[in-house]
């Protein structure tokens, strides 16, 4: 059973604003029978360009129907352009927070209020372009990189929960790491080349590397890692927990920590461990 | 609030008489069976009368009688023994509506060089017998069919199949965990060479299982380890829950006379009630080839997990194929492989009774599952389209 908080299970049993405006301004539709949900949105706008009702139907789970509850009462009031701000976090937070793996609903929020307002300015929203990436659940590449890029996700098992790819077959979970790689590569090469750093701003950018990237995956086997010392293009950690001992540790340091320093960082660097 | 449990096919309420039966071993009578001194070692003919309880409830002798943690350790236990036993053979059948129990280990195997073939079903889940005897080839190792299934309830020829796989030497194991205290189960009549049951299935606690291993076929241990259960099966063995098991093979074989037609007139109620209240609805599996207990029915155009977790709101509790329900985002492998449409897949809730249920918690569930259906249809975009169309 799904752990939901009290306002994710007041939203499902008393769901505000289902319904469906006849005369709307902006409808989207999002989601299908086949996936499991579905969600279609309208909402009508004031003489201030203020959304004064929002009204949902949707087909799905406790926590899609919560999510989509949720959304139409937060947007209420709103501009446009303040509701074209709100993301799946919102909702989320708005609820109170949703079970990891039911996040997926949330985007389904988000998305069907992407459509909406541009259905109202009469633009059609993009996503559909690319290229199918998770043929089970027709997720492109732009959508997962979007998700990816937006709330910081770092494994397979993130995107699936957020955004469905990967769920069915698992055929694409190769393509999807790929993503998620060149994604995180590319939001630090886009931050400043290596060489051109002060050695503060090295050393902060390699303990942001091993927060992101390393420290979460060796956690899961109960290790840790600490950023000691910098000199000279070598970087020098200390291993603990389960790693400290870990016949395998030498392993993990070269072939897992230096290649996630060198593939994220700058592939001069190398690592080494500071004795105990 | 009342609770109202249709969901016997997960798990069953512990019998009283069977709880009674566990308490000596909880307390005063916490010795070791293996030990010499007389304080431990009488536990021993405790487990012996259990032996002989479980293996009377499906017409086999005590010494083919191996118990286990759980029906997935029988399960289990059956699979790698037998794969040990012919390490020359690698191809291994099994159907594609089998419990995560041998859906999983199957399809593990098939990433460690074995060659599976998995039975297709037709829509109302029965095998594919022709494909099952097509695959069976001097290689094949093991073939593993369960006895009924745990979503649909459909029952399988586990009779006729056990015979035909046998003729060609090949060994047969069923999951059994759903049949016994629903069907009468007999191995001398059903030519199986291995069988699981779980306890926590007929009313005894969870925890406890046990594997029927025919006479003569070749077996080597899972769980390797002291003597006990011959050398079969090591570990201290579970005194009470063994007792426990003991105690409701022998309560699920005497009510075997009258309760099944009394579940399956409740069950029919059930569903033939539901079915007519409330439009696009209908039953998954075969109704001719049936547990008594269970019933699968579909929803058209709205989702499971949100359907029970409003039944909850009354105390029913019941389970769902939909893909909410299960983490994984696709619906239930059972209704997919029957060719059920996502439209009913994903709104299929399963019922499966026990002589526990009362005829007046059957009429709380038909009174108050149409308005939820409707209300849960008024909320969705479909259910208003399909209305306009």
């Amino acid at each position: 059973m799904w752990e939901y908080t009290d306002k994710v299970k007041d939203h499902f049993i008393n769901p505000r604003n289902v319904g469906f405006i006849d005369d709307f301004d902006g409808l989207g539709e999002v989601g299908s029978l086949a996936c499991g949900d579905a969600l279609k949105l309208t909402f009508k706008l004031n003489d201030e360009g203020k959304i004064s009702d929002a009204k949902f139907q949707t087909f799905g789970c406790a926590s899609a129907i919560a999510s989509s509850s949720a959304l139409t009462e937060m947007i209420k009031g709103m501009t446009l352009d303040e509701a074209a701000q709100v993301t799946n976090d919102d909702i989320a937070k708005f609820l109170g927070g949703l079970p990891k793996e039911k996040m997926h609903c949330s985007v389904l929020g988000r998305d069907a209020l992407e459509h909406a307002i541009a259905n109202y300015r009469g633009e059609t929203v993009e996503e559909k372009e690319g290229e199918i990436v998770c043929e089970c659940f027709g997720i492109t590449n732009l959508e997962i990189e979007r998700a990816v890029k937006e709330s910081g996700l770092t494994t397979v098992e993130d995107v699936t929960d957020y955004v469905k790819a990967g769920g069915g077959c698992g055929n694409c979970h190769g393509r999807i790491g790929e993503i998620i790689k060149a994604v995180s590569s590319e939001s630090i090469t886009e931050r400043q080349k290596m060489e051109s750093l002060t050695n503060i701003q090295k050393i902060k950018l390699i303990e942001e590397t091993l927060d992101r990237e390393v420290k979460p995956a060796l956690n899961k086997d109960g290790g840790d890692i600490e950023l000691v010392d910098f000199n000279d293009g070598t970087v020098f950690v200390k291993l603990h927990g389960t790693c400290s001992n870990c016949a395998s540790s030498q392993l993990t340091l070269k072939n897992y920590v230096e290649t996630k320093i060198k593939d994220l960082v700058s592939p001069e660097l190398v690592v080494e461990e500071v004795a105990q | 609030m009342k609770t109202i449990y249709v969901d016997n096919n997960a798990t069953t309420k512990v019998d009283e008489r069977v709880f009674e039966a566990m308490l000596p071993y909880f307390k005063e009578s916490y010795g070791n069976p293996s030990s010499m001194h007389s304080f431990g070692g009488d536990i021993a003919a405790h487990i012996t009368r259990a032996r002989e309880q479980v293996a009377a409830l499906i017409n086999a002798e005590p010494e083919e009688m191996v118990f286990t943690s759980c029906g997935t350790e029988s399960d289990s236990t059956a699979i790698w023994a037998t794969l040990e036993a012919y390490p020359e053979k690698k191809h291994i059948i099994t159907s594609r509506v089998e419990h995560p129990a041998i859906k999983n280990l199957f399809e593990h195997l098939s990433k460690k060089g074995y060659t599976v073939s998995f039975v297709p079903v037709d829509k109302k889940g029965n095998l594919d017998l022709d494909y099952l005897y097509e695959q069976l080839s001097p290689e094949t190792a093991i073939v593993s069919i369960m006895w009924a299934n745990n979503e649909t309830g459909v029952i399988y020829p586990v009779g006729e199949i056990a015979a035909a796989v046998r003729e060609q030497g090949v060994v047969f194991h069923t999951d059994a965990v759903q049949a016994p205290g629903k069907l009468k189960v007999d191995v001398k009549h059903t030519p199986v060479d291995m069988l699981s049951l779980s306890g926590h299935k007929i009313h005894a606690p969870k925890g406890v299982g046990v594997l029927y291993i025919k006479k003569g076929t070749k077996f080597s241990p899972f769980l390797i380890g002291g003597h006990q259960e011959h050398g079969r099966r090591g570990g201290t063995e579970n005194v009470a829950s063994l007792v426990g098991l003991g105690k409701a093979a022998e309560l699920a074989g005497e009510q075997l006379a009258d309760a099944p037609q009394k579940v399956a007139a409740l069950r029919d109620k059930l569903e033939k009630n539901l079915l007519e209240r409330i439009p696009n609805s209908m039953v998954n599996g075969d109704p001719l080839h049936r547990l008594p207990n269970t019933t699968n029915i579909s929803y058209e155009y709205v989702e499971g997990e949100a359907i029970l977790l409003m039944m909850n709101e009354l105390g029913i509790c019941a389970s769902s194929g939909s893909a909410c329900t299960s983490g994984s985002l696709e619906p239930s492998h059972v209704l997919r492989a029957m060719g059920v449409p996502f439209t009913a897949a994903h709104g299929s809730i399963r019922y499966s009774l026990s002589h526990y249920n009362t005829e007046e918690e059957i009429d709380y569930i038909i009174e108050h599952t149409p308005p939820i259906i409707k209300r849960l249809r008024e909320m969705s975009p479909f259910w208003s389209q399909r209305k306009a169309s």
